[in-house]
């Protein structure tokens, strides 16, 4: 394999889009508005199971500006799904509250909005059931869970390694259900004419999109065109194809005309994904020194009815420390609610919240310092697999850490410093993410006037992307960044995998750097003269993806907290965060801090803000705006750092990079969470880390 | 309220009422007719093709909206068009002037104040709301000596942390915009 040579990757180039961020130039999905468009505002079930008897549409197809009602009664058919969210205004069933069972279209959006809540349903409700609980008697073991991992795994016997373990840890932890909150609201405008359907929309995957979409609509992907240059955040929830997006395009089709549509803040925490409520044990066995003996984590979590999406929580357990015996379990109940979905380290961020707490509860039960008791249990080889890492550097990270934060001489007794009403406390957790990469394919172009246009549907959702491509197109291309146009966010430019799974530089590096050696070469057979023309090379990556070697690769980090907790009340805040990351070689060091700490940042909000707590009693998310559920806000992050290793990694890609999206924000909630116990001596197991669970 | 037309809620068969009026814009007049119920952020957006203020969430809650009326920020999703008929708005399209970027929109460049950029535009108008709230003596929370304070206040990172917290960031670009917007208040 071979690495780029050194030039602009590696430095700290601006965003290439930042002008028409900052100016507000740059037009996100809903700011497209071709002519002649209508607006379309959808409507909800109130009830989260059973079925709709009648629509009456009468007074909303009375109301000025209406164009039309649509209900499962006369909506156009759609081809079958393999996702039933896609089936929208299919059938009479309502498998949650919140889901769409009819769309109301008009000539302004205040209009429809008026409208829509014109429309009167009567449905005949069922018995509904939205609680996770791990005695619940429909748990049942998916086949696999996400990324395709098995849902259970046993290596030797772990029930006897923990009957005769000097020290042992046995506790539950638990992860309330979180939504991703992008700032900017789901939003699709489509468009129906000859060439078939465009949609503007608001995605981390425009290729994947149309692979989604098309098909409901008996098209051939090349007959949807997904357009989408600025995205204002997604976190894993534009991952997927969501049901407003089939909505849209249904809601054109019927009308003949553009239709936007935007999914509104509150209608969001019903329709574009969440993070599965989980409940998990977590059993440690350790010999008296704090080496592992046998570690078993068993999940529990949830799906909707009428879709699968199994959460791989047990998942970083199976391959982070050393331990003879060793379980992971995964079982999923399929209740009433809307289906769980994508959200920034799915299974890796609640997950390791358990096991990084318990791994803190063992340090403390062997009177080992939490660093030296992880360092003790570090593998030689993938515990899981037994392969080789292509690099592991945990415990550099752990020492480089601990070094920066002032770990050394720390007084493990918890509950003994008092600054004014302030209880002080420190935690560390480790962290890590796997370094995935997707087959992806670009164009390099050379035009005439010396410049370079290079080409793939990639998405910058704000990670950086548009950018750290161009600079890795420019060092491969022999160029600066400047000579360099990147396009992407545009279905109809080379396939490429969707912007997560934290492989979007992998993937698209990948495919960038062979389309433009491609490029050179060609170049070079030519003397170096370009066409009146311009000259375009190609590449696709799946080969290269499909025969790469096997070695486990995944991203380290070691995060370390400082809490300060009131003694009266209770309210915990972070006073300091760092973190150090092992994740191969860093592209863009402005970009990628940006991405470690905006990761981190969301890690502190899970760990002391976020809950979507589920009403029983009407089967939905109660908290439905950003008064309610609360994300973190300026004042809330104070001192917050983090650090990288130089880390050369010759087995992943050309670049030699791994993912960097997602590994901010694990651990850092068990970091919090050890430093409130060792600020205030209470072990709190159950996120949020709420002030009424300190004050007993 | 029988008798009076037009303002009767629930009549599904009652036109919108509409208001004719002439909005002042980064210093552009645009002579609209708008439905009362309508928001200068939608007004903005959807007729005026001024789409740099954003809808993060229609209330009041995330500060992407946000721009200045008569120099003061304001969340233009809760307030209504016909309110503002005399009022100069300015919104993120407004900041750079003819000799360029605003100190602030080159601020947050240098300094990486933004990943996806939705909630820029809010931060920048806010930002520029603030830094004017501080130099004609408001205090906030963290403003020591809260009632005694006559002249400016000294931004330090408290200060703009606690003023600028009506605006969220969720990609966590908090420490850039803070950093930003003190580079320019010195």
């Amino acid at each position: 394999m071979t690495t780029t040579e050194t030039g602009y990757v590696g430095s700290a180039l601006d965003r290439v889009d930042a002008l028409e961020k900052i100016t507000g130039r740059a037009r996100y999905a809903y700011e497209n508005s071709p002519r002649d468009l209508v607006y379309a505002v959808p409507v909800q079930a109130t009830i989260a199971r059973g079925e709709i008897i009648e629509v009456d549409v009468d007074a909303v197809l009375k109301h000025p500006g209406v164009v039309t009602a649509i209900w499962h009664g006369n909506a156009p058919r759609l081809a079958p799904s393999d996702d039933a969210e896609l089936a929208v205004l299919q059938s009479r069933r309502v498998a949650y509250r919140g889901q769409y069972i009819a769309v109301v279209v008009a000539e302004t959006y205040e209009d429809a909005r008026e409208a829509a809540g014109l429309i009167h349903v009567q449905y005949a409700a069922e018995e509904h059931d939205v609680e996770l609980r791990p005695d619940h008697a429909r748990l049942y073991r998916p086949d696999y869970v996400n990324a395709n991992y098995p849902a259970d795994v046993e290596l030797g016997d772990p029930d006897a390694a923990l009957a005769h373990a000097p020290v042992v840890v046995d506790a539950v932890y638990s992860t309330p259900a979180e939504h991703n909150n992008p700032i900017e609201p789901h939003a699709t405008v489509a468009l129906w004419d000859g060439d078939g359907l465009t949609i503007y929309d608001s995605t981390q995957g425009a290729s994947a999109l149309r692979m989604a979409v098309a098909p409901l609509f008996g098209m051939p992907p090349a007959q949807v065109r997904v357009i989408s240059p600025y995205v204002g955040g997604g976190f894993g929830s534009k991952g997927r194809a969501h049901p407003h997006v089939i909505l849209a395009a249904l809601a054109a089709k019927q009308v003949g005309r553009p239709v936007k549509l935007a999914v509104t803040r509150r209608q969001m925490f019903a329709v574009t994904g969440y993070r599965t409520p989980t409940i998990q044990r977590v059993r440690l066995g350790a010999e008296a020194d704090g080496r592992l003996t046998a570690i078993t984590h068993d999940v529990y979590e949830q799906s909707s009815t009428i879709s699968e999406f199994a959460e791989q929580t047990a998942v970083p357990t199976r391959m982070m420390y050393a331990a003879p015996h060793r379980r992971t379990t995964h079982r999923l109940v399929r209740l009433d609610v809307p289906t769980p979905s994508w959200m920034r380290a799915p299974g890796e961020a609640p997950g390791m919240f358990a096991l990084e707490s318990a791994m803190d509860e063992l340090a403390i039960a062997c009177g080992v310092d939490p660093v030296e008791l992880r360092v003790r249990n570090e593998p030689a080889s993938d515990p899981d697999t037994g392969l080789p890492f292509s690099s592991r550097n945990l415990v550099a990270c752990l020492r480089e850490g601990a070094r920066r934060f002032g770990w050394a001489g720390r007084d493990p007794e918890p509950g003994t410093r008092l600054r004014g009403r302030l209880l002080l406390g420190t935690g560390v957790a480790a962290s890590t993410y796997p370094a995935y990469r997707a087959s992806s394919a670009a164009s390099a172009r050379a035009e005439p006037d010396g410049g370079f246009t290079v080409r793939i549907a990639a998405a910058d959702i704000g990670t950086g992307a548009r950018t750290i491509l161009t600079q890795i197109a420019a060092d491969a291309l022999r160029t600066s960044p400047g000579m360099v146009v990147m396009e992407i966010g545009d279905s109809a430019l080379p396939r490429a995998g969707v912007a997560g799974g934290s492989m979007g530089t992998a993937s698209w590096g990948t495919a960038v750097v062979r389309a433009c050696e491609a490029l050179v070469e060609e170049l070079e057979r030519r003397g170096g003269v370009v066409p009146p023309g311009g000259i375009e090379s190609a590449a696709d990556t799946k080969q290269e993806v499909r025969s790469q070697e096997k070695f486990a690769r995944h991203a380290f980090g070691a995060q370390f907290a400082e809490v300060g907790v009131d003694a009266d009340t209770g309210e915990t805040r972070v006073l300091r965060l760092l973190g150090v990351f092992a994740a191969g070689r860093i592209i863009n060091p402005k970009t990628a801090r940006s991405q470690f700490i905006g990761g981190m940042t969301m890690g502190l909000s899970m760990a002391l803000l976020e809950e979507s707590i589920m009403d029983r009693q009407f089967g939905d998310y109660l908290n439905r705006d950003l008064a309610q559920y609360h994300v973190a806000a300026n004042a809330d992050v104070r001192d917050i750092q983090a650090f990288w290793l130089d880390e050369e990694d010759p087995h992943l890609n050309p670049m030699g990079a791994k993912g960097i999206g997602e590994i901010g924000i694990v651990g850092t909630a068990a970091a919090v969470a050890n430093a409130v116990h060792h600020a205030t001596g209470f072990r709190i197991r159950d996120l949020p880390i709420r002030l009424d669970k300190l004050v007993r | 309220m029988k008798g009076e037309a037009n303002t009767t809620r629930g009549d599904a068969a009652t036109a919108p009422i509409t208001v004719e009026l002439e909005l002042s814009v980064n210093d552009q007049r645009y002579p609209v007719t708008v439905d009362t119920r309508e928001t200068l952020l939608d007004t903005l957006r959807e007729r005026l093709d001024l789409t740099g203020s954003k809808k993060g969430c229609d209330h009041g809650q995330c500060g992407a909206c946000t721009v200045l009326a008569d120099g003061r920020r304001v969340k233009s999703c809760l307030t209504l068009t016909v309110t503002v008929d005399d009022v100069s708005v300015t919104t993120v399209e407004g900041l750079a002037g003819a000799g360029g970027l605003h100190p602030l929109q080159e601020a947050f460049v240098e300094h990486d104040a933004f990943q996806c950029g939705y909630c820029t535009p809010g931060q920048l108008c806010s930002a520029v709301g603030m830094l004017a709230e501080a130099e004609e003596g408001w205090p906030s929370l963290v403003t020591p000596g809260i009632a005694a304070v006559t002249g400016p206040v000294e931004l330090d990172d408290d200060e703009i942390r606690e003023r600028m917290s009506g605006n969220l960031c969720r990609c966590g670009a908090y420490p850039g915009i803070v950093a930003a917007i003190r580079q320019v208040a010195k």
